[in-house]
């Protein structure tokens, strides 16, 4: 089961990707850097009369799907529903006077992106430089939720009730995908468990939510947290949508994890075994590593899925990103302007999802130094 | 943990036996069954403190999932197994100590391909001995210089060639300190000009006075170090003697068959 649903190239391209055949065999090298591209279009493009028709044909598509678009886009679009809203889509009703804190997380989030680019392009690695990043990932989460719902002490609480928007989007997806990880492991390791009860367990856990949809997770963790928990400990919406979240991705990090495992080969267990590590260290110095290695791109590929299924907390009256847009489009000034208010959403959406898609071919890069 | 250790070796180093000649391992009537499959059908063997026994035998008689056993790499079924003066029962805590005082290269390597070469090596005296990292990472230079390849501490096992890693794969399983290394077909995976390389590390280990089992089908070897040389077949030892005795006169047919077929 492969949940890689990652940003999705414009059909229109695909025609002239079609006939793409890089063939480095018959690459001569020539004089002036024109019949080097002459060469090129040659080769790749019209190679046949039948790739030159449809190079032709694409590249008509193409030039005419985008003028439409571009011209639509400067002269008969109204960007106004986006643009007079744009504090709205981007925190919903977020207290405004309490906007710097907001600024702030994300500053403090593009320290922590900046600092774990640093350290993994530097070459030198002094101690400070390695474990500068763990401590920074281990202390920004924490810094960034105190900034935006406060402790009531030193900033004011900002309820749940009042996030929105993008903020909102990227909260879900940001503890979704933290929580969700570790809980993702270990049902993975339960399923693989040689205890008869936590195999079942696991296994139990992991086939009922993947047997159901999302939404049922969701207004599941909606209803049924609030009637098995005590009066007193009654978890707001936004938590009961995370816990959804969190349950629903649990589930599938354990199944791709499951296959990392089992793609670690038996004998690495055995010598493990063999220098008289127990079963604890096995796992967690020699399984782990590798199994979590190979599963990275399907991880990433599977909290992409998450960051966009986030907009279906919308069924439970949540306002993120999509709830925002579609409830500033029922407003009667910015009537019919679906096109704006959807093209805009769909390029936040892009925008993070292809960011998370680059993300995650670094780490593969940076982790693929061991299998060479 | 070195409380352990070295309860682990009192039994076998107190007054009752510590000469050279003690036995340190002995398997009295060992069966094993894989399903239905009777793999070992009663092996009875000893093996001396410092002695060399190469084991070979056609493919499938067990010989494998027989050195296997001693280090509780496979579970048998029925007869008695003592491994330096610890009995090997299902206990996990027993299983531990013996696996931590015995050494095994397998023919596959199985070095960990997500650690550097020096961190293969100092895994397990830093998680199991609990020995510091700056201990433990002198010691690894010293067996890397040991089996000749230094140079390569900070490169990942996939960057070396088979006869480097196989020769890591040894040095890996010193740093334990063991009293036994097993050598599970060590040289059946190398391409023929690395057999050498290893065999090499492996002479000089004997000339050490280590205690060593090997799994071999490299009879120049057999020849050279051994003390004795066991036949097995079909889940039995056929035929044990020193090499000279077991190469030039072997007293079973089974054994000439044997040895027509591989010489």
């Amino acid at each position: 089961m492969t949940r890689r649903r990652g940003p999705s190239t414009p059909a229109a391209a695909r025609p002239a990707a079609a006939q793409e055949r890089p063939d480095a065999a018959t690459a001569r090298p020539r004089a002036g850097a024109a019949g080097e591209a002459w060469r090129w279009l040659h080769r790749n493009l019209f190679s046949t009369w039948y790739n030159a028709l449809l190079t032709v044909v694409g590249l008509a598509a193409v030039c005419g799907a985008a003028s439409r678009v571009g011209r639509w886009a400067l002269t008969a679009a109204d960007w106004r529903v986006v643009t007079n809203n744009l504090t709205l889509l981007l925190v919903g009703p977020y207290p405004r006077d309490q906007l710097w804190r907001v600024g702030l997380a994300v500053l403090v989030t593009a320290a922590l992106a900046g600092l774990t680019a640093a350290a993994a392009g530097g070459g030198r690695s002094g101690v400070l430089m390695r474990r500068a990043p763990a401590l920074a990932w281990l202390l920004a989460p924490l810094a960034v939720l105190w900034l935006v719902h406060g402790d009531g002490a030193v900033l004011d609480v900002v309820r749940t009730d009042r996030w929105g928007g993008l903020l909102l989007t990227l909260m879900l997806a940001a503890v979704g995908i933290v929580v969700s990880f570790p809980f993702g492991v270990a049902l993975a390791l339960g399923r693989q468990s040689t205890l008869p009860v936590v195999r079942a367990v696991s296994t139990a856990c992991i086939e009922v939510v993947r047997g159901v949809p999302l939404v049922t997770v969701l207004f599941s963790t909606q209803i049924m947290l609030t009637l098995f928990l005590p009066e007193g400990l009654r978890p707001d919406r936004v938590l009961r949508a995370m816990a959804g979240l969190v349950v629903f991705s649990a589930a599938y990090v354990a199944e791709n994890v499951r296959g990392g495992l089992q793609s670690v080969p038996q004998g690495q267990i055995e010598a493990a075994a063999a220098l008289g590590l127990n079963g604890a260290q096995t796992t967690f110095l020699i399984v782990l590593p590798q199994a979590l290695r190979a599963v990275v791109p399907s991880l990433v590929g599977q909290f992409i899925s998450l960051f966009k299924d986030t907009s279906l907390v919308t069924i439970v009256g949540l306002q993120e990103l999509l709830g925002i847009a579609n409830s500033v489009l029922a407003n009667p000034d910015y009537l019919g302007r679906y096109a704006e208010m959807y093209a805009f959403a769909g390029l936040v959406y892009w925008l993070f999802c292809y960011g998370m898609s680059r993300a995650g071919r670094r780490v593969e890069q940076r982790l693929g130094l061991g299998r060479r | 943990m070195t409380g352990e250790r070295q309860a682990a070796r009192d039994p076998a180093g107190g007054p009752a036996g510590c000469g050279v000649n003690d036995p340190i391992i002995v398997c009295e009537d060992v069966h094993k069954w894989f399903g239905s499959f009777h793999v070992l059908r009663g092996v009875t063997l000893t093996v001396r403190r410092g002695e060399k026994v190469v084991i070979v035998g056609p493919s499938g008689s067990g010989k494998s999932t027989f050195i296997r056993t001693l280090n509780a790499l496979e579970p048998y079924q029925r007869g008695r197994i003592v491994v330096d003066g610890i009995e090997l029962t299902s206990d996990l805590h027993n299983i531990e100590r013996v696996r931590s005082e015995v050494g095994m290269v397998f023919q596959q390597f199985n070095l960990f391909p997500h650690l550097t070469v020096l961190d293969n090596i100092t895994l397990a005296p830093i998680w199991v001995r609990k020995r510091p990292r700056r201990e433990a990472e002198e010691l690894a230079m010293q067996l890397l210089e040991r089996v000749g390849i230094p140079e390569q501490a900070h490169k990942y096992p996939g960057q070396l060639s088979g006869g480097q890693q196989q020769r890591v794969a040894i040095a890996r399983a010193l740093a334990m300190e063991p009293r036994i290394m097993l050598f599970d077909e060590p040289t059946s995976a190398l391409d023929p000009e690395m057999i050498k390389e290893v065999l090499e590390v492996m002479v000089e280990l004997a000339q050490t006075g280590m205690t060593m089992l090997v799994v071999t089908h490299e009879i120049g070897f057999a020849r050279q170090v051994a003390d004795r040389v066991l036949l097995f077949d079909e889940g039995v030892i056929v035929e044990e003697g020193p090499p000279d005795q077991f190469f030039n006169h072997p007293q079973h047919e089974r054994t000439r068959r044997f040895l027509a077929q591989i010489l």
